[in-house]
């Protein structure tokens, strides 16, 4: 099991390997769509790539839930507690 | 009592395509929501689409397709022993596009059908037709998918519809003394009934029209059942995120079932065509399925958009046209979409 610090940063990797977004700019206050500018698409890419990292499962109608990167490391913690 | 006899192998022996003439370019789109040309380039790589426009009947198309496969294939229109039609958009319940379809053409008395498989109906098609001509029911069958998708959209939503064209692929599948169709792939997962679908069911418009004659007009029986856009005629839509997800994860999973099941590996392909969805789903797949640079794709969609049914046909077809070269080599390809139904397998280019 990660910590949130682990989660974040495997995060991080998933993004800059999907958009090229630089690691440090994937903070936890930071909105995937508002601030990275990630859309629907490649969020979809994030969210199975990191299903595949974290070992959880982040259900369809739960993609919409997750505004923020927090909102992520957060969804992937509780999953895998 | 005697049984037909069974043959070992089918092949593909020609493909024929029919691209209608009205092309709609991204800046087209705009008029109708709030988009941009790039935004659309970047979300689906669709630069154009064609479409048919209201002189051109789905059957048309589809026979425009047939006719060209017949002549690529060498098969007379009396040589055929079944014809089928893949469509979702063909405007009658009953009878089959496919029963006309063989009319036209001179194909009489072949048995004709349509398969309502959406962008899966191609594949679906091609496992029956392989299976007839191997089975010694028949011994060629013209395998049709046609599509006016330009009937059934709302060019002011934005979930589906500016992705969709219209247009018409065929193949004539008959014996052969090679493998020339590997296994077919195929399925469907009725849950996601309503990932993509139609806004209602065609019954509403009857329910309205009964409506409007008790209340005497149309806009007062449409305030009743709350119609107030008077959207009468059911339109196309997706959730295009699960989609994605779907189209991607689960069907490159598919596209490997496929390929093992042909005993092939993905370095002895020569193309990979799959269903023209979108750009992004085409590239992510490519990526997932692992294919050497050397493979050929189809990447019809940015001119043709989404034909549904007859994508894969028409893609194929043009591949065939600016590589002749492809010709004897092994293709895989694979649709998916409304249902949600699948289906996969390799085939021997002609």
């Amino acid at each position: 099991m990660a910590s949130n610090e682990e989660i974040l940063a495997g995060l991080a990797e998933i993004v800059n390997e999907e958009t090229g977004l630089a690691p440090e700019a994937v903070e936890l206050d930071k909105s995937f769509t508002d601030d990275l500018d990630i859309d629907s698409i490649s969020m979809m890419t994030i969210v199975v790539n990191a299903e595949e990292k974290f070992g959880v499962r982040i259900p369809d109608e739960e993609v919409k839930n997750l505004k923020t990167v927090g909102d992520a490391v957060d969804f992937i913690a509780k999953a895998q507690a | 009592m005697r049984q037909s006899q069974l043959r070992e192998h089918s092949r593909i022996l020609g493909y024929g395509a029919y691209r209608p003439d009205v092309t709609v370019t991204n800046e087209d789109v705009c008029q109708w929501i709030e988009s941009s040309d790039e935004w659309i380039r970047q979300r689906t790589g669709i630069v154009t689409r064609h479409r048919a426009g209201a002189d051109t009947s789905l059957l048309d198309m589809a026979e425009g397709a047939a006719r060209d496969a017949m002549a690529k294939a060498g098969i007379e229109a009396s040589q055929l022993g079944a014809v089928i039609v893949s469509t979702v958009t063909h405007p009658h319940a009953t009878p089959s596009a496919a029963a006309a379809l063989a009319d036209r053409i001179g194909a009489t008395p072949a048995p004709a059908f349509d398969i309502s498989a959406a962008c899966a109906g191609y594949c679906y098609g091609v496992a029956q037709g392989d299976a007839l001509v191997r089975s010694g029911t028949v011994e060629y069958v013209l395998v049709v998918g046609a599509e006016k998708l330009s009937d059934f959209i709302d060019n002011t939503e934005r979930t589906i519809s500016f992705l969709l064209g219209d247009g018409a692929g065929a193949v004539v599948i008959g014996p052969s003394d090679t493998p020339g169709i590997g296994p077919s792939v195929w399925g469907s997962d009725g849950s996601k009934w309503d990932v993509i679908s139609m806004t209602h069911p065609l019954t509403n418009i009857r329910q309205l029209s009964l409506a409007a004659e008790a209340a005497g007009s149309l806009s007062a029986a449409a305030a009743e059942v709350g119609d107030q856009d008077h959207k009468l005629w059911p339109t196309l839509r997706q959730d295009g995120q699960s989609v994605f997800r779907w189209a991607v994860w689960e069907m490159a999973k598919v596209a490997r079932r496929a390929l093992d099941a042909a005993g092939v590996e993905p370095e002895d392909l020569a193309a990979f065509v799959p269903h023209q969805a979108n750009m992004r789903i085409i590239d992510e797949m490519v990526k997932q399925l692992k294919l050497p640079e050397n493979v050929v794709v189809a990447r019809d969609i940015a001119d043709a958009g989404n034909t549904s049914a007859a994508s894969i046909p028409l893609a194929t077809h043009r591949l065939l046209q600016e590589n002749p070269e492809l010709s004897g080599g092994l293709s895989l390809q694979i649709g998916f979409g409304a249902g949600l139904v699948f289906g996969a397998q390799v085939v021997v280019l002609p």
